[in-house]
């Protein structure tokens, strides 16, 4: 007898909101049923369900040949699924904090990266995990970790902001034949405002691609991740307080980067912010900058701005970690720079 | 008739006793404090196993002036730390993300440093400080220093790549280090099964080429026993050593755990097994203490940990704007111009 497919599994069959935690739960458990070459491994994902909960009762529906509780050797395993995947697997691999994909970071960028263009063949894999601060975490449970991988051509990296794009990314990134790595912010895992009645149907959203999250007419902010919010949040109080039409692109997936939607957007508004919750020196808002200065210089009427953590680890005290990430003043405070420029 | 002290006066019996009731008492107060809302991240216990922390420590070369023995711990060796000088309101300076904390507020609980005092906290990912340690200790072996290192890391932190390949390097160094691997049979959710083939680390010892012993780490003597003789070894050019102590990881992993994958029974079973309980009736029946010692000791230690908090919570914590300060020993780490008064990204 098969067993049940699990309660919290169901509330978007029974139109109930999800939480973006539950929006990913019920891409990973679709997905497996959908395709049984898709498999799960990482640390305390079985038995537990995961440090956040996000495969929890997997292992009963599923079973130990595809809910794969490792030892602690994301290297090991992240390697592992590279050999599964040349074998016609499709791993998933869960690193507990992405912090900890450091040890892997070697299998990733000189084995996974290049494989399919060695002749080695495709690497469908995923490698997800949460990010991001805000928690009180300290320097080890808070890294955003894209820009270490985005400068690896071959790699994939998407990072959703809302729980209707987490479900519809992840599927994608499921059923894409090239290595994807997935944040999740665990600073918008369980957050109320998030949670949405998702499509009762099978979707997805492509990668590479960006979406408006709000029209505009007057400045352009490209973002991503949980600064989608507070960006948004700016936005609104510009549009009340200053008269001034903000549109907010949420790029989605980071690699590739979706450098028409920003080009177009910026190309409406003339005026360009770049706000990102990872640090400042070598963050994405210095590659946007250059692909708007070559795409779309004409059109700007001021300077490319942005907004990002400071340049440091991240601290572990409230006090230092919120002067630390960017918040909602710094993009109301460079967004007014810009409308009066 | 008595047991064999292994040299130790009754002082230094009832000194092991003192360090096993702190460390307790410490983590039975930051509880406390989390419910009132003043620590900031996780707390870990670790109930059950402070004799391994306290024992191992208790017998390495503790001195204040830079030329002891060097300690890595966990955050389930709080006791070893106090051993090495770790201040108790530190500890709790730490835990409650102060800014008068040894790390000002940038770091957690036990990960802090006094090369001085001779300890080295460690960082969140796994493995990484037996590499650090092996660095620390290959330092004493080239320098002809007559110092040794000390690492602890739980069962789970075995199957990184970082911890083989420093425990291989120190090996092959011959790096006067002893690992402690603190067996308590989970990793988080994970048994120790599902870390690693073998049934005791002692047979992984082989495998290095260095020596290896397993011992009772809920028997503060006997741990305290095995390391010194370790420690005799490693000292006199012996290289690289590793003791597994073996006991039982009676909470969850961290207080967010309520560790509903363990048997109960097992639990209960291991209460019986509890380090503080077992030497208390140990310093009775061979006379090493008195009733009224032991107590004296156990009220001191309560109050030591009540008062370090209460000092602890009215200190401030840190302001944001220090968070720029110190990434590089030179360069200067920039404001964010949005939290300048400069009207002007040009001008900031
Ligand atoms: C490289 C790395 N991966 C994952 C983690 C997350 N993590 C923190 S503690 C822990 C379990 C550790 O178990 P063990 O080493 O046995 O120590 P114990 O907690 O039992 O004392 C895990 C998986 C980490 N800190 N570092
Ligand atoms: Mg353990």
């Amino acid at each position: 007898m098969d067993p049940e497919t699990p309660e919290h599994l169901l509330k978007t069959k029974r139109r109930e909101p999800v939480t973006m935690l539950e929006a990913i739960s019920e891409a990973l458990f679709e997905e497996m049923i959908r395709d049984e070459s898709v498999f799960l491994m990482g640390e305390d994902i079985g038995v537990y369900g995961g440090a956040f909960k996000v495969t929890r009762d997997f292992l009963t529906f599923f079973g130990e040949n595809r809910v794969i509780d490792t030892p602690i050797a994301e290297g090991g395993f992240t390697g592992a699924a590279a050999g599964a995947a040349h074998m016609g697997l499709r791993p998933v691999v869960e690193i507990q904090f992405m912090d900890f994909i450091s040890p892997a970071y070697d299998v990733i960028t000189n084995y996974i990266a290049t494989s399919n263009y060695r002749g080695a063949g495709p690497q469908p894999l995923v490698i997800r995990g949460p990010v991001g601060g805000g928690n009180r975490g300290g320097p080890f449970h808070s890294q955003n970790v894209e820009m270490a991988f985005f400068h690896t051509p071959g790699l994939k990296i998407v990072y959703p902001s809302t729980a209707r794009d987490a479900k519809g990314l992840l599927k994608a990134s499921i059923r894409d034949d090239n290595p994807v790595i997935f944040e999740e912010h665990k600073g918008l895992y369980r957050a109320p405002s998030l949670r949405e009645v998702l499509p009762d149907e099978d979707y997805i959203v492509p990668l590479g691609e960006a979406r408006i999250v709000r029209e505009g007419t007057d400045i352009t902010i490209v973002t991503y991740g949980a600064m989608v919010h507070k960006s948004v949040e700016a936005a609104e109080m510009m549009e009340t307080e200053d008269g001034v039409s903000v549109e907010v692109v949420d790029l989605r997936t980071l690699l590739p980067l979706d450098e028409d939607a920003i080009v177009e957007s910026v190309k409406k508004t003339n005026k360009l912010l770049v706000v990102h919750e990872d640090t400042r020196t070598g963050g994405i808002a210095g590659e946007i900058a250059i692909r708007v200065s070559e795409k779309a210089f004409e059109w700007l009427d001021g300077p490319i701005l942005r907004v990002t953590a400071i340049d440091a680890p991240v601290p572990y005290s409230g006090s230092l970690e919120d002067y630390f990430l960017p918040q909602t003043d710094d993009v109301l405070k460079a967004a007014r720079y810009l409308a009066a420029y | 008739m008595s047991e064999p002290t292994l040299g130790l006066e009754r002082a230094g019996l009832q000194d092991l006793y003192r360090s096993l009731c702190l460390t307790r008492a410490a983590e039975e107060r930051l509880e406390l404090l989390q419910k009132q809302g003043h620590v900031t991240g996780g707390l870990y216990r670790s109930l059950g196993q402070e004799a391994g922390a306290v024992g191992a420590a208790y017998a390495l070369r503790r001195r204040a002036d830079g030329t002891g023995d060097m300690l890595c711990h966990t955050i389930r060796a709080a006791g070893a730390l106090f051993l090495f000088g770790g201040e108790l309101i530190d500890y709790f300076r730490q835990y409650m993300a102060k800014g008068t904390s040894p790390t000002r507020g940038r770091e957690a609980n036990v990960h802090w440093f006094d090369f001085e005092k001779g300890f080295v906290g460690p960082v969140s990912p796994l493995g990484t400080m037996i590499e650090i340690m092996a660095g620390m200790t290959l330092s004493f072996r080239v320098r002809g220093e007559d110092r040794i290192g000390i690492v602890f890391y739980g069962d789970g932190a075995s199957s990184t790549g970082a911890w083989h390949e420093g425990l291989n390097f120190a090996a092959v160094q011959r790096c006067p280090m002893i690992l402690i691997v603190e067996n308590n049979q989970w990793a988080f959710s994970t048994p120790t099964s599902k870390n690693t083939r073998v049934s005791s680390f002692t047979e992984k010892g082989p495998g290095y080429g260095i020596g290896a012993e397993a011992v009772d780490g809920t028997d503060v003597l006997a741990v305290f026993d095995a390391v010194r003789r370790a420690a005799l070894q490693v000292r006199s050019g012996g290289g690289t050593h590793m003791i597994e102590l073996n006991y039982f990881r009676r909470k969850g992993h961290a207080q967010h755990d309520p560790q509903d994958y363990v048997d109960p029974a097992v639990i209960r079973a291991w209460e019986k097994k509890d380090p503080l309980d077992l030497y208390r009736s140990r310093l009775l029946r061979n006379e090493w203490a008195s009733e009224d010692e032991l107590v004296a000791i156990e009220e001191e230690t309560f109050e030591e940990c009540r008062v370090a908090a209460e000092a602890a919570i009215a200190e401030p914590y840190p302001e944001g704007a220090e968070a720029v300060s110190g990434v590089y020993t030179d360069v200067h780490t920039p404001h964010p111009w949005t939290r300048s008064s400069s009207p002007d990204p040009t001008l900031a």
